[in-house]
């Protein structure tokens, strides 16, 4: 384990119902300032493993940790506390509350004297926001929503923000400019944890990534080269014509 | 039929339409929160009133004659402040009468995680809880004052007793202290984001156990308010509680579960039309009009006024 890593996961063995492991003994780490990328075919385990990090799938084996600390037993809500911020695929903003409710309500965590300067350095880095700060979130275009998502997670100072597939459901340019922004994010010291199906994008902006195949980890490398590699063509490109080939 | 008839009924709507209300508050926040038809709830609106009633009596017997004018009713009105003190006393009662049933039933039956369960559960809470009621106070009805109050005329044939303006301004004062703590207050957005999206509020930061622990405790201390109001107006049952289950959930889904104004204005249209019918129909479809109503709104629009859930 090097000692610049933010997180390593260790053979972690995760589902949700007991006895019916999804992530069968995956590993990977990720070091202070990288973008590592999660690929896999679907059913591969890739949003299973991230959530199971993030505290909200059973863990029945193998360690977590962030920085060195334990965190494989933390609950979810303590998660945010130490520095591990997660942004779901689907359903990331509470659409009945208002941009600035949603916001209030991830400022809750930080010391009360910290909250309003924390809410106004997100307003800050998504100029688009605080325009709409008054609508209710599920009013949000696609792209605005996503946005809000993460300056959610992003409220904590997380050391390391985890994503569900960030560019399900945008259109291209949409993709493009989301992952521009983490690219950005990355530069302020925050290390991602990126699980796509967007494989050809994700590369584009991550460092190194691993390919997650049956739960279980089937390849991995520098994020320039492996578009290329012909395991990748195998395994990921590969599952859309050959149905289930290695999904669990 | 004389205008008298017709607009009195605004005042007797809007007073049980508040209490239905304060009582629908809790319904539709166990509802959206917990996730299950809380039966139960009827028997805290019983409950706190008998704890009005008994902490009523005892700060009677230990305040003696020390309270001497402060023991006597209130200005105009049939209570006094032991009444009024009892009824604080008794909401954080009721409150804590609520947690204790989440720790010892609903807690150990939400780990299986079955939603028909609870509900069932539910049901034989209320029985237990009314027959307890029952055996220690018996069905004897018990009153919070016996004076008799005269109305005032407002005008319009309208008339109210001092009771009702005193128990209208209180329930306006929580309505308006349960909305600003739900929209203004940490634990009221955290209650709002467990109700909308369990998960995405556990990686926000928020203790799910900690809402859920707040959600008994409002919706215990707010029946108690809405079964101190029962009490006055009408008797201390210890059915009366459940009488009002039925139009609590009507008010609940008539507002759109989740909705703590929702919840309120669902209370306000069914007393408002249940006390219409009186004069308009006669008293026996008194109850079939709220019904009537709930599901008028539902076809039209199934998850209620202010629900945006389906």
């Amino acid at each position: 384990m090097s000692l610049a890593a933010v997180l390593t996961v260790d053979r972690l063995v995760a589902g949700y119902e007991p006895g019916v492991p999804i992530v069968r003994g995956a590993s990977l780490r990720v070091e202070a300032g990288e973008i590592v990328v999660i690929l896999g075919p679907n059913g591969a385990g890739k949003s299973t493993l991230v959530k199971a990090v993030a505290g909200l799938v059973p863990k029945s084996a193998g360690r977590v940790r962030l920085r060195g600390i334990d965190i494989t037993a933390l609950p979810a809500h303590l998660m945010v506390r130490n520095g591990l911020a997660f942004v779901p695929q689907t359903d990331n903003v509470f659409t009945t509350m208002t941009v600035a409710g949603n916001l209030a309500l991830a400022a809750a965590v930080l010391p009360k004297a910290q909250r309003a300067d924390g809410v106004d350095a997100m307003y800050a880095l998504f100029p688009d926001l605080a325009a709409l700060r008054t609508l209710a979130a599920g009013r949000l275009s696609g792209g605005q929503r996503q946005m809000l998502a993460v300056a959610r997670a992003l409220m904590v100072k997380p050391k390391l923000l985890a994503l569900d597939e960030p560019s399900a459901g945008l259109s291209p340019k949409l993709v493009e400019m989301v992952f521009g922004r983490l690219a950005d994010i990355r530069k302020t010291g925050v290390s991602i944890l990126l699980v796509e199906q967007n494989a050809r994008a994700a590369l584009a902006i991550g460092d190194r990534a691993y390919v997650l195949a049956g739960g279980e980890n089937r390849h991995e490398g520098q994020a320039a080269g492996l578009w290329n590699d012909p395991v990748i063509a195998e395994l990921y490109l590969g599952a859309g014509r050959r149905t289930g080939c290695q999904a669990s | 039929m004389s205008s008298i008839v017709t607009l009195q009924f605004l005042v007797d709507g809007l007073l049980m339409g508040g209490l239905i209300g304060l009582g629908a508050i809790g319904v539709t926040l166990t509802y959206s929160i917990l996730r299950f038809a809380n039966f139960a709830h009827g028997e805290f609106i019983a409950w706190g009133a008998y704890a009005t009633l008994a902490v009523a009596g005892v700060i009677g017997w230990m305040g003696g004659q020390h309270l001497g004018a402060l023991g006597g009713p209130l200005g105009p009105f049939s209570v006094g402040w032991p009444i009024l003190a009892a009824g604080l006393v008794a909401m954080v009662l009721t409150g804590l009468l609520a947690l204790g049933l989440d720790v010892v039933l609903f807690r150990l039956l939400r780990a299986r995680g079955n939603a028909i369960i609870m509900v069932m559960a539910s049901f034989g809470a209320s029985m237990a809880l009314r027959s307890l009621l029952e055996f220690v106070f018996t069905s004897e009805p018990r009153y919070f004052s016996r004076d008799i109050q005269i109305a005032i005329p407002l005008g319009f044939g309208v008339r109210v007793t001092p009771d009702q303006m005193l128990m209208l301004g209180l329930t306006a004062a929580l309505v308006v202290t349960v909305h600003l703590v739900m929209t203004r207050t940490t634990i009221g957005r955290s209650m709002q984001a467990v109700s909308e999206n369990p998960e995405l509020a556990r990686v926000t930061g928020v203790n799910v156990e900690a809402v859920i622990r707040a959600t008994w405790v409002a919706g215990g201390a707010l029946a108690c308010a809405a079964g101190i109001m029962s009490g006055i107006t009408v008797q201390v049952r210890p059915f009366m509680g459940f009488d009002l289950l039925l139009p609590l959930f009507a008010a609940a889904i008539l507002g759109g579960i989740g909705s703590v104004p929702g919840a309120v204005i669902g209370g306000l249209i069914v007393g408002l039309s249940e006390a219409a019918a009186v004069p308009l129909v006669g008293g026996g479809f008194r109850a079939a009009v709220a019904f009537l109503l709930l599901i008028a709104v539902l076809l039209v629009k199934p998850t209620g006024l202010f629900g945006a859930r389906e």
